[in-house]
């Protein structure tokens, strides 16, 4: 079972967790073409190793987390908020 | 019949007898013992017949690997088949029977199965019955589906009862710095150095007792290292196996809480399912002895050495009077000294021939010979051996049973769990487990160590492993080498039958024989992979803890490959079974899943609702009168909102707080409506898309002041659009100040829907002024009061089309609001309506739902192309016409009428041109209801061109499913008030 190092409420089992996607994809501006859109949602690579992935903790506290995740042994090497902001606030309070 | 215990041997407590039932005889045992060892303690030898053959199976083991004696246990509900006799412990009452047999184990029919053997080698039932030339009869799938239903039955093991299961299951959940699987003499060390050391330890056992193979030992107690275990905090789970690793140091367990009591407290559960979460793993889980195949090694009274040291030493039990012990290594000599000093005459053939072993003398060895095959059927009557060098009868050995000792497999089963492969050890003719970067670490005989000093040292550098892994100590440690014994051990898998058609069996379970193995490799099925599934090697019970290696060696040999260049199948979990029960712990019957209900939830049930699920949400399906049907009720209950005043509960709908200064630039970005614009005080029907332009849902959102809105969304989407709001503020576009907060628990909601609804709620707010046509019109939003001092919002909202209002109150008022809602309704000759009725008016106005928004429809699918602002990009804005989806033959929202009006349809019809009946067709028919209104049966769903295309042409709606079709006419779907005159009213 994959456990989760959550910012806010500590290490918990994924079962708490949605897995959301790719956590580097730049989403395009509402106004940018099809071409620029159909990049951003179908196109992903097939990553053998750390990726970095958006999970949601859903039944937790309802926050996106960056998760950083072998594609291999499921290791996780580092969890932190989605919203910059609050990376910034997280890493502070470490 | 004479008993085969013995004074002054063994564990059991003799003091306290106990009653059993074996294939419906009494029979005596001791608190103590399993059920193979009371069985074998009255001299029964045969406990079932095998899988193919039916031959006769005894007792090969004496634990988890048993491959022979599957019973069954218990009866009626709780009838438990393909249990293992080896580890069922005994108790008073218990009743047991053999399987696979009939009319019994001693005389079963189908055992001419065994002279026909020829037809019966491995995928020989595929073969024939699939068909393959020159024996097609026919189509190959279907003569096999014909037979498979005989062939299956014939075939097996034990039958579940099929009745529902009575007991109950528990899922339990632990923490731990340290889990030692497996209390001999490794792990016990491990547990107690790491105790020792402060950590928090669980200890596993699968056994009853605790000390692994030191229980086969006759000077073993066990209470002193119980005592110490105990002393130092170590929580100790016995009769609990670890059936699997997973990521993170997560181990599964099996708890049999109640599987050795006859009739346990109705409220302990029988087995609990735990999820240990550890920071170190520890695997001494022991090793497994091998047995050697040679022609009729199945017959009842061959059994491994260990075994029987077990039955000797444990339970008090002389298996056999006349013992030949064959094998290729060291392990058996101590064994083969007890059993002559317990009074067996003892023989011992040994493989090897030049090597050195002390013994007392009290038996003899054959150094140098093999076993060659077994003379018998029902029983062990006399063994012919040969010499090792070359194969072939020698002499024959009067006997009544045959010990086998092939070699020792360590349990690396869990590690390969974790995907970590064995690696062969040629001085040791076993797989030892490789190492991992996981945090586990493998002890004693499971990492290839014989003796028990070893064992002990290896515990002891586990756990030190352990605690420099985990940051707590930088010691230097060694493991032992593996091995142990004076002489290397000989390799011997198989002796070689001169004769044709020999039984030499791999894997006794499936009755796979060496032949079949050979046959697998004549017909290519050369990949361990494929050798196990094409013979069904190793996929018994037993899961080829014993017969395995065998396999892989015959295929290493005929491949003239060596073992580890053929390779070895991954173990999975579980390590040994565990009962779906177990899985699914209490998730059963009405909590299988969670449970949802509105806060008026009782209200509506006392008012007479017959409810139905949707998604979670228990909602009022219908409200019936009387006798009234299905039908009768929502077609009352829909002609009445048509005529007078309906009301409904909506709570189910997700609603959504919006807030905060970027609330109306969010909105704008995520419907495909404009927002901007949209007043305090209105709300605004939205539709969402995903990025891919499909639509995700639709609902209403009420600005309720400059910078907070109320959403509301469809039940079954709820969840998902909060989620997804919840993304796009913390991932995407971080820069908005909104915050959202799921408000549909806080909220009850009901909609008044029908030309007298006004009247109703005028009797029921504070001030009626506030919902004047004026006041309140289409699509405006108040905040005010019912009667009694209640907050309320309401909003002029219509799903029926008639004139109607979304009324919303906290959920602590929801019956008061019923209550005083339906007071009034009554005064008008309303209704209460359920899902049914609200069904059929929103067909009747050509609105979609979920059966329509089924993720593959776009918003000009569905007819809402007005709904697509052309002066704002939006989520899928960009994506919305792309490729396929501006495609003009698309699938486009229409009303369907039977041609003849008197006719019926249901959802899910196939909309066809009139001579092309077939495959998916040109649409489908998605939601159908009877129309009070129109008088007849109407229906809204898709139609490639939509309306204007088809307006004027007979099409055919197909049913195959129901064998029903019929001519359909396709109208739009605003079916009743196409205008909206009534809503505006």
């Amino acid at each position: 079972m994959i456990r989760i190092n959550c910012p806010y409420c500590g290490e918990r089992d994924h079962s708490e967790f949605s897995y959301g996607g790719d956590a580097t994809i730049n989403y395009p501006s509402l106004d940018a073409s099809e071409k620029e859109w159909t990049e951003a949602i179908f196109f992903r690579k097939n990553i053998k190793g750390f990726q970095f992935e958006t999970w949601h903790h859903s039944n937790g506290c309802r926050m996106w987390l960056v998760v950083e995740r072998s594609t291999v042994t499921h290791e996780i090497k580092s969890v932190k908020p989605c919203h910059p902001d609050l990376q910034k606030v997280v890493k502070n309070n470490k | 019949m004479k008993t085969r215990r013995i004074d002054n041997y063994g564990k059991i407590n003799r003091d306290k007898i106990l009653s059993f039932r074996w294939d419906k005889k009494n029979y005596k045992g001791f608190e103590g013992d399993t059920l193979a060892s009371a069985l074998l303690a009255n001299n029964i030898g045969i406990v079932g017949r095998s899988f193919k053959y039916h031959r006769p199976r005894g007792i090969f083991s004496s634990g988890v690997e048993e491959s022979g004696a599957l019973v069954t246990i218990g009866s009626k509900d709780r009838r438990d088949p393909n249990v293992r006799a080896t580890t069922q412990e005994l108790y008073n009452g218990l009743e047991a029977s053999g399987q696979n047999a009939f009319p019994n184990v001693n005389f079963d029919l189908a055992g001419i199965n065994n002279y026909l053997g020829r037809f019966f080698a491995a995928g020989f039932y595929y073969k024939t019955f699939m068909g393959i030339p020159p024996l097609e009869w026919g189509k190959g799938t279907a003569i096999w589906m014909f037979f498979e239903k005989f062939i299956r039955k014939a075939a097996g093991m034990g039958s579940a009862s099929g009745l529902p299961d009575p007991d109950t299951y528990e899922h339990a959940h632990d923490f731990c710095d340290l889990i030692v699987v497996g209390s001999g003499p490794a792990g016990v060390a491990a547990a107690i150095e790491a105790a020792e050391k402060k950590l928090d330890v669980i200890l596993v056992e699968q056994d009853s007792l605790i000390g692994g193979n030191q229980l086969a030992e006759n000077d073993f107690d066990n209470s002193q290292i119980k005592n110490q275990l105990e002393n130092l905090g170590i929580k100790i789970m016995t009769r609990t196996t670890a059936f699997g690793l997973y990521d993170n140091c997560v181990v599964g367990l099996l708890e049999r809480v109640t599987d050795h009591i006859l009739a346990p407290n109705v409220n302990i559960p029988r087995q609990r399912f735990w999820t240990i979460r550890a920071k170190h793993i520890i695997v001494g889980a022991g090793a497994i002895e091998r047995h050697i195949a040679f022609n009729n090694n199945d017959i009842p009274g061959v059994m491994t050495v260990n075994a029987s040291k077990h039955y000797l030493n444990r339970y008090g039990v002389l298996t056999g009077k006349r013992i030949v012990i064959a094998t290729n290594n060291d392990s058996v000599y101590e064994t083969a000294h007890q059993l002559s000093e317990a009074g067996a005459n003892v023989t011992v053939l040994d493989s090897r021939t030049n090597f050195e072993i002390e013994t007392n003398k009290s038996f003899e060895i054959r150094k140098g010979y093999v076993p060659y095959n077994i003379n018998g059927s029902k029983k062990i009557d006399s063994l012919d051996i040969s010499k090792s060098e070359t194969i072939n009868k020698s002499e024959t050995i009067d006997c009544d049973q045959v010990l086998l000792s092939g070699g020792w497999s360590p349990a690396v089963h869990l590690l390969s769990h974790r995907g970590v492969k064995p690696k062969w050890d040629y001085n040791n003719a076993c797989f030892l487990p490789s190492d991992t970067k996981e945090n586990i670490t493998m002890v004693g005989s499971s990492r290839g160590l014989w003796n028990k000093n070893d064992c002990i040292a290896s515990g002891i550098a586990g756990t030190t492993d352990a605690l420099n892994r985990l940051g707590i100590s930088k010691t230097n440690y060694f493991f032992p080498k593996p091995g142990g014994w004076k002489n290397p051990i000989q390799p011997l898998y198989e002796v070689k039958y001169k004769k044709s058609r020999s039984k030499s069996f791999v894997d006794f379970q499936h009755d796979v024989t060496t032949d079949d193995v050979r046959l697998a490799h004549r017909e290519g099925f050369i990949s361990v992979e494929h050798l196990k599934r094409y013979t069904t090697l190793g996929m018994a019970n037993d899961q080829g803890k014993m017969g395995n290696i065998i396999g892989l060696s015959l295929m290493a040999e005929l491949l003239n490959k060596e073992i580890p260049e053929v390779g070895t199948t991954v173990f999975r979990p579980p390590y040994t079974p565990v009962s779906i029960g177990a899985l699914s712990g209490r998730n059963v019957g009405k909590h299988f899943r969670p449970l949802r209900v509105t806060p008026m939830h009782q209200w509506n049930i006392d008012h007479g609702a017959k409810m139905i699920e949707v998604g979670l949400y228990q909602r009022p399906w219908y409200y019936p009168k009387e006798n009234e049907t299905l039908s009768d009720s929502y077609i009352r209950e829909a002609s009445t909102v048509r005529k007078t005043v309906g009301i409904c509960d909506v709570t189910s709908l997700g609603k959504i707080a919006i807030q905060g200064p970027g609330s109306t630039e969010f909105l704008d970005r995520i419907y495909s409506n404009g927002f901007s614009k949209l007043q305090v005080g209105k709300a605004r029907y939205g539709i969402m898309l995903r990025d891919d332009g499909i639509v995700m849902d639709d609902g209403t959102s009420w600005r309720l002041a400059e910078n907070e809105y109320f959403m509301t969304t469809s039940t079954g989407e709820a969840a998902k659009v909060m989620s997804w709001l919840e993304e796009l503020l913390q991932t995407r576009w971080t820069d908005l100040n909104v915050n959202v907060t799921s408000v549909s628990e806080q909220w009850a909601g009901v909609s008044v829907a029908g030309p007298k609804s006004r009247e109703v709620l005028n009797n029921c707010v504070d001030d009626s002024l506030v919902i004047t046509n004026n006041k309140l019109p289409f699509m405006g939003v108040t905040s005010t009061f019912l009667k009694g001092n209640i907050p309320c919002r309401i909003a002029r909202i219509s799903f029926s089309g008639e004139l109607a209002f979304e009324v919303y109150v906290k959920s602590d008022f929801a019956n008061t609001m019923m209550d005083l809602l339906w007071e009034n309704a009554k005064k008008y000759d309303g209704c209460l309506y359920g899902l049914e009725a609200l069904g059929a008016l929103r067909v009747e106005k050509g609105h979609v739902t979920a059966a329509e928004l089924d993720g593959r429809v776009t918003i000009d699918d569905a007819g809402l192309s007005k709904m697509a602002s052309t002066k704002k990009s939006y989520i899928g804005s960009a994506m919305r016409k792309r490729g396929v989806l501006k495609n003009d033959d698309r699938e486009i929202l229409v009303g369907f009428f039977p041609t003849n009006l008197k006719e019926t349809f249901n959802a899910g019809t196939i909309v066809c041109e009139k001579n092309n009946i077939k495959g998916q067709g040109i649409g489908r028919i998605t939601s159908v209801t009877y129309s009070p209104e129109l008088g007849h049966w109407i229906g809204i769903g898709f139609v490639k061109g939509g309306l204007d295309k088809w307006k004027d042409t007979t099409l055919v709606g197909a049913d195959p499913v129901r064998n029903k079709q019929m001519n359909l006419k396709v109208v739009s779907p605003h079916m009743i008030d196409p205008k909206g005159e009534r809503m505006y009213a």
